[in-house]
């Protein structure tokens, strides 16, 4: 579903990712790991074709340079690291801005776009949350409502940028299930970029460890996630019990 | 199941409150209007205007109770100005609210970005140097492109995000120089000096439906296209990255939004002068009401922004009567301190 071969991103000047190919079939999940500035969002940001990329992106069998911006957000639905959340929107209108995709310019919302956006309200148990203030909902919620949104859009790849990074352990592991759910469900390609390696492993079928910018390692989260590999990458002592990375007092 | 039985979803309360809203504000307009024709120096009888305008509406077997002295100064001098005002009220309303909207800044306003400054610099040289009234709009609308250009590039130039400082400081500064070179052309063309100033101040004409005609292309293509984007200023709401995941063209939506509400503003500039406050005031107290969403935001602000105008007008007619105050001395008497407010709240996080 998405293929990268050679693909490199320079950004100010600078070159961030370097020759990267990585590949994620349709229905899989595949996380990248890595310290920070290691090149995981810039990555992905390049997979939505936010920045240009040398080498070669594909996502469906079309190279995502050449998709039209409408085109590629029917394909790729995009959570953020930290989502816009703008004042005084309800989430029914938010959840329904992710049908843009198949509104015409300056067209409004259909039928089928309405139903669609309320079906994914239902799936993630929103519905009751149409008509209140996004600003009102909490963390977890909130996460839920973007899910809601990306649902909405009904794309086959979902790209998650550190998606439970500001939630609490109990709400980390909610959403990370939700995705999970929704992958088996809709047959979703998740690609995502992750700091816990504990939940990287738990949930990706394939771990992708990046290192400035290159490809330091990837295949199974037993295989990559390895005391010598997260010591010399992330400089952390850790021991590894039962696929949970746990660091260790130095 | 068939479509048919699919019950229709409703998506937020904001929606289904929409018609109330608008009728709410179309309430308020014409309520505004007829205040607007009924005052002034000579006094028309209510049921007499009323009737009048039943009459003109075309509603049959109502004949107008005005003599003809009345019905002049009805139909020629307070209805044009009326409208006029409407017009005015409702671009710099809806130019306000969309380009808040574009630049995700509470505070962008077609004053504050330099587009009134601008647009005044053009006009002025229209005034100074060409004979025809014609040549007004055009002119200001050049200004004004010019200006909120370079206030964009100012603005992006100091930080990558065009966020709310740098675009308001390279407003000031768009200002500051714009209305220097005004002040300049117009000292060197001191006999203009009257017309310009009173211009400046901002006051709507009693040049009977001159103006309005003059305006309405102007405000007519402005209108129509802003309301047309409301959905895509909601999308833009998420911020550029956002926007663009949902298959948004940022950069052409903002375009085409900012050239719109630039020739709305230009055209309400040309025939008004500098009227400031409207474009800040308007869709901030609508916001304060109805929530965030342009798709009410927009319209509701051609409509209250018409009638808002109309009753600035009102006051600025009536207050020193027989004396008139300029109508932006009104607006922003009570925008300033509104705009405070704005100020204050917008600390809590317009994104």
């Amino acid at each position: 579903m998405i293929d990268l071969e050679g693909v490199s991103v320079t950004l100010d000047g600078r070159r961030v990712v370097e020759s990267v190919s990585l590949a994620a079939a349709a229905g899989e999940w595949v996380t990248l790991v890595g310290a920070n500035g290691a090149g995981k969002s810039t990555l992905l940001r390049a997979v939505a074709g936010l920045v240009p990329a040398e080498g070669s992106i594909r996502v469906g069998g079309d190279e995502v340079a050449r998709l039209r911006r409408r085109e590629l957000a029917r394909r790729i639905a995009v959570v953020p690291q930290s989502p816009a959340v703008p004042r005084s929107m309800s989430v029914g209108e938010y959840v329904l801005l992710g049908r843009s995709p198949f509104v015409s310019y300056m067209g409004s919302e259909g039928r089928d776009d309405l139903t669609a956006a309320q079906a994914a309200l239902e799936r993630l148990d929103l519905a009751d949350f149409a008509g209140r203030d996004l600003t009102s909902l909490s963390g977890g919620e909130r996460q839920r409502a973007i899910l809601a949104r990306a649902l909405a859009q009904e794309a086959r790849v979902l790209l998650l940028d550190e998606p439970t990074t500001a939630l609490d352990a109990g709400r980390q592991q909610q959403v990370l299930e939700l995705v999970d759910e929704l992958r088996v469900e809709q047959g979703l390609t998740v690609l995502s970029a992750m700091h816990d390696l504990t939940l990287a492993g738990q949930y990706a079928q394939r771990v992708v460890l990046m290192a400035h910018g290159r490809v330091a390692a990837q295949g199974e989260a037993e295989a990559v996630l390895t005391v010598e590999a997260i010591a010399e990458h992330y400089g952390a002592a850790v021991r590894i019990l039962e696929g949970a990375v746990v660091p260790v007092r130095r | 199941m068939t479509a048919a039985a699919i019950p229709r979803p409703h998506l937020g309360a904001a929606r289904s409150f929409r018609p109330v809203w608008l009728l709410a504000a179309a309430g308020f307009l014409v309520g505004s209007m007829l205040v607007g024709v009924l005052v002034g120096p000579a006094n028309l009888g209510v049921l007499d205007v009323i009737r009048s305008l039943l009459a003109h509406a075309g509603v049959p077997g109502v004949h107008s109770g005005l003599s003809q002295t009345d019905e002049t100064i009805l139909w020629q001098i307070r209805a044009p100005r009326v409208v006029l005002g409407g017009l005015v009220g409702a671009t710099l309303a809806t130019a306000g609210a969309s380009y808040q909207g574009v630049f995700r800044n509470p505070l962008a306003d077609p004053y504050l970005l330099g587009v009134a400054a601008g647009a005044g610099l053009g006009a002025t040289i229209a005034v100074a140097y060409a004979p025809s009234r014609e040549l007004l709009p055009p002119a200001a609308f050049a200004g004004g492109a010019v200006a909120v250009t370079v206030t964009y590039l100012l603005g992006s130039a100091a930080g990558r995000e065009r966020s709310g400082a740098t675009l308001v400081l390279a407003g000031v500064t768009v200002v500051s120089f714009f209305t220097a070179v005004q002040t300049f052309v117009q000292q060197q063309h001191a006999d203009t000096l009257q017309q310009v100033y009173s211009w400046i101040l901002g006051s709507l004409p009693s040049s009977g439906w001159s103006d309005v005609v003059l305006l309405l292309p102007w405000v007519g293509v402005s209108l129509a296209a802003l309301l047309l984007h409301r959905r895509l200023l909601d999308v833009l709401s998420l911020g550029e990255e956002e926007a663009a995941t949902l298959g948004v063209d940022v950069g052409r939506v903002r375009l085409v939004v900012v050239v719109a509400a630039t020739v709305g503003t230009a055209g309400a500039v040309a025939v008004s002068g500098l009227i400031g406050f409207v474009g800040i005031v308007v869709p901030h107290a609508i916001r304060l009401v109805v929530g965030g969403s342009y798709r009410l935001v927009l319209p509701l602000s051609v409509v209250v922004g018409a009638g808002f105008l109309v009753l600035a007008d009102v006051v600025a007619r009536t207050v020193l009567s027989p004396a008139e105050v300029p109508i932006g001395v009104i607006t922003a008497f009570c925008g300033a301190p509104f705009f405070a407010v704005v100020l204050r709240t917008s600390r809590k996080g317009f994104r």
